[in-house]
C-alpha cells in the first residue's frame, strides 16, 4: 500500500477516461428512451451519476481480471469492453443479445471478458467473485477478481461472509463498493448501525480506502493502489467510492425518500461535468474536442441500437435451450 | 379506492394491514422499504404516516435477519406481518422460515408458538428475469410447520390476512404480482370463507380446472373459452396450499370426473405433482381420464417477452388439455 502510483494526468489519458463515462451516460440516455417507449421491459437500473466508478476502477484492471457486478451493471459491461450492440440487443430481448435475451438489462454476461454478470440478488455476486479468485489461486493464474456491489448490500450475510472468506485465505478480490447513499429508497444511515463502511473491512484484518466517487481521477488512484496491493500478494482489498445516482432506483420510483435538493447538489459534482470543467479550465482540452467525443460517442450509440433493433426473436422453439450443457439439447 | 366503488388487489392488502394495525398493537410491519419508499409494489404506502416508524419498520437488506427477528418477536407475544419482496429473495430468510418458524413448535414439544405472517410477492410476467420471476411456493407448502396461503381475489387480499394474524401459527402469504393492479367491487368480508377451504369459483359438470394464485385468472379465462364450445369446467381456486383442502378437491372431481391442474410452478416436484397424486388416490377410480397439469416450463424464467409468455402456462393450453381430458375416455 506504501507504494506510490503515479496518476496519469496527460490529456490524452482524460479524455479516454471522460469518452467511457460520455458513452455510458448517453448509452443508458437511449436506453431510458427505449424503456418509455416500451421496448426495453422488466427493471431498468440507471448508473447516471455514478460512471467515474466503473471508469475509474475498470481501467486499472487487466484482461486476465474478472468482473462480478449488480443489477445496475450497464456501465461496468461497456467499461469492460463488451459489444454496445450486444449489450443493446439483450436489452431489447433479442437473440443477438449477450445473453441472448434471457437476462435482459439485469443480467448482462460475456465470458469471452471475463464478465460474470449482472446479479439481481443483492449481495449474490460476492461470493462468486471470492470463488474466482480462489480458482485463479488454485490455478496458479496471474488474474484477480472485482466485484461492484451497492451501500446496501454491506447489510446481507453474503457481504460478510465473502468479505471473511476471502481475507482468510488471502484471496484477489477488489471489493468494490459503490456507496451512492440509498438502497432503494433506505438511506444508509438508516440501515447501517455505523456508516463509515471501511471499519467493516478493518474488521477482517483488510485493507481500505475510501475515495470520492464523482472524480474519476481520484476513483482512479485508489483503484491503482488497491489493485496493486492485491496483486503484490497482499490479499484482498476493500475499495469504497462515495457517489451518488442522480436519478430513480429504477423505472418504478417517486423518489418520496429524499429532496429534491439533496439531489441537484449531488448533480453540481456530476463526475462528467467535473472533468470536463477541469479539462477546460486547465486548457488541457478545448469544447471542440469534447463535441467531438460526444458526436462520436452518439453515432456509436446510433449504430448499435441500429444493430440490436434489427435483431432477431430467439425462436419460442429454443426455450429451454441452455439449462444444461450442450446448448439446445434440454 | 377509486371513485366507482372499486378496489385493487394493493389497496385490498393495505386496507387488511390498515385493519390489523389498528385492531391490535402487538401488529406491526416489518421488511425492506415497507416505510419511506411505500413498499416495493407499494402495498404499505401511506402506512408510516399513519402508524408510525415503531410500528412500520424499515429494515437493512438483510432477509435472514429480518424474517428471523419476526420470528423471534412472535414466540415473544408480537404478532409481526414481515414482508419480504418477492419469494426469490425469501431463499436467503429459508433457514429461519424451515429451521425456526417451521419446527420451534414441535421442537420444543409444543411449548414455543411461532404466529409470524410472512408476506411475499411471487410469480412472473414482468419480464425480470430469472432472479426475480420464479413460483416456489410448493417449497414451503412441502414443509410441515407452515401454513401456506395464496389469495388469488380482492376478497381474499381484503381478508385473509386477518385471518393468518389470528392463526397461533406461522403462515406464509403469497401475492402473484400480476395481480397487484387488478380490481373488483368493495368486498364487506361476509360470507368470506375460512382460509384453509379450496372455493370452487365456477360451477361446471365436465372438468375440474384447479388452480390458485396467478393461474386463477387463466384457469377462468380457459373455462370461459370451453364454455363456448359446449364443455362446463368447474374451476376449483386453492386458497390454501397448505394445508391442501382435499375434500373440497375430491367433491369437485367425483363430480366431473376430470382434472386439469394450473401450476405456474415448474411440473416436477410442483403442487400439481401434489393434487394429482391426491386425485389418483382419493379419486381414481371415478376418473375418466389421467388428471392433466399445465405448470411453467422446466427453464429458469426467461426476460424476452414472447420466451417468457411461452415459459407460462397459458389459457390455451388449459384448453387444450381440457378438451384431451374429455376426449380420452
Ligand atoms: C436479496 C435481495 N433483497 C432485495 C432486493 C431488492 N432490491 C434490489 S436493489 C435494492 C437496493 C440495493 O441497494 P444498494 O446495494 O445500495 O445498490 P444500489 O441500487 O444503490 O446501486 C433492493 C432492496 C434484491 N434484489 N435482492
Ligand atoms: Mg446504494
Amino acid at each position: 500500500m506504501s507504494e506510490a502510483v503515479k496518476p496519469h494526468l496527460s490529456s490524452a489519458h482524460l479524455l479516454g477516461l471522460l469518452r467511457q463515462m460520455v458513452r455510458i451516460r448517453r448509452f443508458e440516455a437511449k436506453c431510458a428512451e427505449l424503456y418509455q417507449a416500451e421496448k426495453i421491459r422488466g427493471f431498468l437500473h440507471l448508473y447516471d451519476g455514478e460512471e467515474a466508478v466503473a471508469v475509474g476502477v475498470e481501467g486499472q484492471l487487466r484482461p486476465e481480471d474478472s468482473i462480478v457486478s449488480t443489477y445496475r451493471e450497464h456501465g461496468h459491461a461497456l467499461v469492460r469492453g463488451l459489444s454496445m450492440a450486444a449489450v443493446m440487443a439483450e436489452m431489447l430481448g433479442k437473440r443477438e443479445g449477450c445473453s441472448r435475451g434471457r437476462g435482459g438489462s439485469m443480467h448482462i454476461f460475456d465470458v469471452a471478458a471475463r464478465f460474470y454478470g449482472g446479479n439481481a440478488i443483492v449481495g449474490g455476486g460476492l461470493p462468486l467473485a471470492v470463488g474466482l479468485a480462489l480458482a485463479t489461486r488454485m490455478q496458479r493464474g496471474p488474474g484477480i477478481s472485482a466485484c461492484f456491489f451497492g451501500d446496501g448490500a454491506v447489510a446481507e450475510g453474503e457481504f460478510h461472509e465473502s468479505m471473511n472468506l476471502a481475507a482468510l485465505w488471502g484471496l484477489p478480490v477488489l471489493f468494490v463498493c459503490e456507496n451512492n447513499l440509498y438502497a432503494m429508497g433506505t438511506a444508509l444511515d438508516r440501515a447501517q448501525a455505523c456508516t463509515d463502511l471501511r471499519g467493516r473491512a478493518e474488521s477482517y484484518g483488510m485493507p481500505a480506502l475510501t475515495v470520492d466517487g464523482m472524480n474519476v481521477v481520484a476513483v482512479e488512484a485508489g483503484a491503482a493502489r488497491a489493485i496493486a496491493a492485491i496483486r503484490s500478494g497482499g490479499g484482498p482489498f476493500f475499495l469504497e467510492c462515495r457517489t451518488y445516482r442522480f436519478r430513480a432506483h429504477s423505472m418504478f420510483d417517486a423518489q418520496l425518500y429524499r429532496e429534491r435538493s439533496e439531489v441537484e447538489a449531488w448533480r453540481a459534482r456530476c463526475p462528467i461535468r467535473l472533468l470536463s470543467g477541469w479539462l477546460q479550465d486547465s486548457g488541457m482540452a478545448h469544447a471542440g474536442q469534447i463535441a467531438a467525443i460526444e458526436a462520436a460517442v452518439d453515432s456509436e450509440i446510433a449504430e448499435a441500437t441500429a444493430a440490436a433493433e434489427a435483431g432477431e426473436w430467439e425462436p419460442v422453439g429454443d426455450l429451454a435451450r441452455d439449462v444444461y450443457a450442450g446448448g439446445d439439447r434440454q | 379506492m377509486t371513485a366507482d366503488g372499486q378496489i385493487t388487489y394493493r389497496e385490498a392488502l393495505r386496507e387488511a394491514l390498515r385493519e390489523a394495525l389498528s385492531a391490535d398493537d402487538r401488529v406491526f410491519l416489518m421488511g425492506e422499504d415497507v416505510g419511506r419508499y411505500g413498499g416495493c409494489y407499494a402495498v404499505s404506502k401511506g402506512l408510516l404516516a399513519e402508524f408510525g416508524p415503531e410500528r412500520i419498520r424499515d429494515t437493512p437488506l438483510s432477509e435472514s435477519a429480518f424474517v428471523g427477528a419476526g420470528i423471534g418477536a412472535a414466540i415473544a407475544g408480537m404478532r409481526p406481518v414481515v414482508e419480504v419482496m418477492t419469494v426469490n429473495f425469501s431463499l436467503l430468510a429459508l433457514d429461519q422460515i424451515v429451521n425456526n418458524a417451521a419446527t420451534l413448535r414441535h421442537m420444543s414439544g409444543g411449548q414455543v408458538g411461532v404466529p409470524v405472517v410472512i408476506r411475499m410477492a411471487t410469480g412472473a410476467g414482468r419480464q425480470l428475469a430469472a432472479q426475480h420471476s420464479h413460483s416456489l411456493e410448493a417449497w414451503y407448502a412441502h414443509v410441515p410447520g407452515l401454513k401456506v396461503l395464496a389469495p388469488a381475489t380482492i376478497p381474499d387480499a381484503r381478508f385473509m390476512l386477518g385471518a393468518a394474524l389470528r392463526d397461533p401459527d406461522p403462515v406464509i402469504l403469497f401475492e402473484h404480482v400480476m395481480l397487484y393492479n387488478a380490481s373488483g367491487p368493495v368486498p364487506d368480508g361476509a360470507g368470506c370463507e375460512p382460509i384453509d377451504r379450496a372455493v370452487v369459483r365456477r360451477a361446471g359438470r365436465d372438468v375440474s380446472l384447479i388452480a390458485y394464485g396467478g393461474t386463477l385468472a387463466k384457469a377462468l379465462e380457459a373455462a370461459e373459452a370451453l364454455a363456448g364450445d359446449g364443455i362446463a369446467a368447474e374451476v376449483v381456486d386453492l386458497r390454501s396450499l397448505r394445508p391442501l383442502d382435499e375434500a373440497t378437491l375430491l367433491e369437485s372431481v367425483r363430480r366431473t370426473r376430470r382434472a386439469v391442474v394450473v401450476d405456474e410452478g415448474w411440473r416436477s416436484g410442483s403442487l400439481a405433482a401434489e393434487i394429482s397424486a391426491r386425485l389418483m388416490e382419493g379419486a381414481f377410480w371415478q376418473l375418466d381420464a389421467p388428471v392433466a397439469r399445465v405448470c411453467a416450463a422446466e427453464v429458469p424464467i426467461p426476460y424476452a417477452r414472447h420466451l417468457e409468455q411461452a415459459a407460462l402456462p397459458q389459457p390455451a393450453a388449459v384448453v387444450a388439455a381440457a378438451k384431451a381430458a374429455m376426449g380420452a375416455r
